[in-house]
């Protein structure tokens, strides 16, 4: 006899663990597998762009530490390249470099946050979410010694960074970075080569190289499909031209490529903060007041300013009309464009691949919505 | 290779299993009978002797130790450390804060002959409620008189008693973070040890010698 079958909607979330956050998923299921996604997000939403345009430009770095509150360093920085290329300042070599030294351990923090809640998803309970974790503390720990705080860190000004890095940063930092890498090691002898990471990741919710750049998708998750594309490389900001670093590259843009690209590219983070410490030289962290004054007034125009933040291209697009606030501002959240695939990514697919391949997309629901 | 990943992972979770525990226990840490008597400050068998009820708790495992979380000297804390003295009422604090959440009402205070007119602190209220601990006011202060504190345990149970008054901020124990001041650095204050409370040591500037100020009050004049 012949079972009549029929599809089922169901709705995940908004207030469900799996979902980085408050996102809502409504998903018709045929069985097990997946026929129709519908996301739908906004739950998060607090208007930082609108309140952007009642700040002054300084006190903007604020509302961008929450929009990705697990790289509250790479939005700071973005930001703050474009208010620079609006002001026209000439940052302080020495800011530049701390700004880039924190930039980059921000970069390993969230991609250890990544793979620690992608195996997560996968059904490891715990233990390498916890051994991801641990590491992180000890970032956090740094950027605690350097500006106060762990997560909203609001450590850039315009012109640099507020405030040198104490005595103490270095010896941490060093230590830090070798444990960065044991931890890495051990992530990739217990992941990379596990045949459940491998049966459960590989072959699953691959996107074609040409769909994934018609969908402006950019960061870790176009790497992963062999499209060499790094705004640290195609477009050097601050002081990225001096420093040489390898692009990681996987071709098969399958949910294992994608975990695969993060951690390579956290030894890569891991290199370039090498060089950062080799290179960096004493000297004032910001300009004085008299060159860049605590309130700036740009002149009336817009800039737009891109870099390669932890899940892709994060830019921040500014107008001016002369004021001491924004006229407007803009913000090219990465994740957003990033989810706009989740649909080509799921339809076909099995239910329990579902939230593997959401957490392999790397999403922040802070940067969704804004 | 097929077949080895296994085992290797499970070994490097038998690695990390045999490694100390990085928890850190918050606010008490459960000791042992030991640790019991060394936080009551004699050795065992005379805390044995003299408290026995304590330490058959802590034999039990029930005692507790209060400890201290391990924090930077630049932590952002959510006590505000204010020295009136040096306060001049200019409001750049309120001025720069971005949700504008500091309260400053000030009057016309004391004629001084050599100072010139001084104003009076009236009303310097914070809604720590609302803030978010970034720090800018500390940043905007001209004259040091405002400095992040150090500690976080200021939960309250109504809203209202979360808006930091003057006369709070006098009161309390001075120990402000090193956040966007270089001096106490340089000095090598610790605010978890050691308080300031001469408000002549929280300034960025050395405080000037009698022989000094009269120079420039009464000799150059």
């Amino acid at each position: 006899m012949a079972i009549r079958t029929q599809p089922v909607t169901v709705n995940l979330g908004p207030q469900h663990p799996s979902t980085h956050g408050v996102f809502r998923m409504r998903v018709m299921f045929d069985g097990e597998e997946i026929v129709d996604v519908e996301p739908v997000f906004g739950y998060l939403h607090r208007g930082s762009e609108k309140l952007a345009e009642e700040r002054t430009y300084t006190q903007i770095v604020t509302l961008t530490d929450r929009m990705d509150y697990v790289s509250s360093m790479l939005n700071n920085q973005a930001y703050i390249l474009a208010v620079e290329k609006l002001a026209g300042i000439e940052p302080s070599p020495r800011g530049v470099w701390l700004r880039m030294i924190a930039s980059e351990l921000q970069r390993i923090a969230s991609h250890l946050v990544a793979t620690g809640f992608l195996l997560q998803d996968l059904g490891a309970l715990g233990t390498p979410l916890i051994y991801a974790m641990r590491e992180r503390e000890n970032i956090l720990d740094m950027f605690e010694m350097l500006c106060g705080a762990r997560i909203t860190n609001s450590y850039l000004r315009p012109g640099g960074v507020f405030m040198d890095a104490p005595s103490e940063f270095w010896p941490a930092l060093d230590r830090g970075l070798n444990d960065i890498v044991n931890t890495i090691d051990e992530l990739e002898t217990y992941l990379s080569g596990n045949e459940i990471v491998f049966s459960r990741t590989k072959g699953t919710a691959v996107l074609p190289k040409e769909l994934l750049i018609n969908a402006s998708i950019t960061g870790p998750m176009l790497r992963a499909s062999g499209v060499d594309w790094d705004l640290r490389h195609r477009a050097p900001y601050d002081y990225y031209d001096r420093i040489s670093f390898e692009r990681k590259l996987h071709t098969a843009s399958d949910n294992y490529a994608r975990y695969w690209v993060r951690v390579q590219e956290a030894r890569e983070s891991v290199k370039i903060i090498r060089q950062c410490i080799e290179q960096i030289e004493p000297g004032e962290v910001r300009p004085s007041f008299d060159d860049v004054p605590r309130l700036i007034r740009p002149p009336v125009g817009d800039a737009y300013a891109a870099i390669e933040g932890s899940k892709g291209e994060l830019g921040f697009y500014l107008v001016s009309d002369g004021g001491i606030a924004p006229y407007r501002m803009h913000v090219r959240a990465s994740s957003l464009i990033n989810l706009t695939l989740l649909r080509d990514m799921l339809i076909g697919g099995q239910f329990g691949d579902l939230f593997v391949t959401f957490g392999s997309v790397d999403l922040n629901m802070g940067e969704v919505d804004r | 290779m097929i077949g080895l990943g296994l085992p290797r992972g499970f070994m490097v979770t038998l690695k990390n299993f045999l490694r100390p525990a990085v928890t850190e226990q918050y606010p008490d840490r459960h000791v042992g009978l030991i640790g019991a008597a060394k936080a009551a400050g004699m050795n065992p068998f005379q805390f044995l002797v003299k408290k026995p009820a304590d330490s058959m708790k802590a034999i039990a495992g029930l005692a507790t130790v209060p400890v201290a979380v391990k924090q930077s000297a630049r932590f952002r804390g959510n006590e505000f450390t204010f020295f009136e003295d040096r306060c001049t009422a200019c409001a750049s604090c309120a001025k720069y804060c971005p949700l504008g959440i500091i309260e400053i009402v000030s009057v016309p205070g004391k004629i001084d002959a050599q100072e010139g007119e001084s104003y009076k602190l009236d009303v310097f209220d914070i809604d720590i409620g609302r803030c978010m601990f970034c720090g800018l006011c500390v940043e905007a202060c001209p004259y040091d008189a405002l400095h992040m504190g150090t500690s976080f345990e200021r939960s309250r149970y109504v809203r209202d008693e979360l808006i930091i008054t003057k006369e709070d901020l006098f009161d309390a124990p001075k120990r402000p973070s090193s956040f966007y001041r270089p001096q106490f650095e340089e000095k090598g204050f610790d605010p978890f040890a050691e308080t300031i409370e001469d408000f002549h040591d929280a300034g960025r500037h050395e405080r000037p010698s009698d022989e000094d100020l009269k120079r420039k009050w009464v000799d150059e004049r």
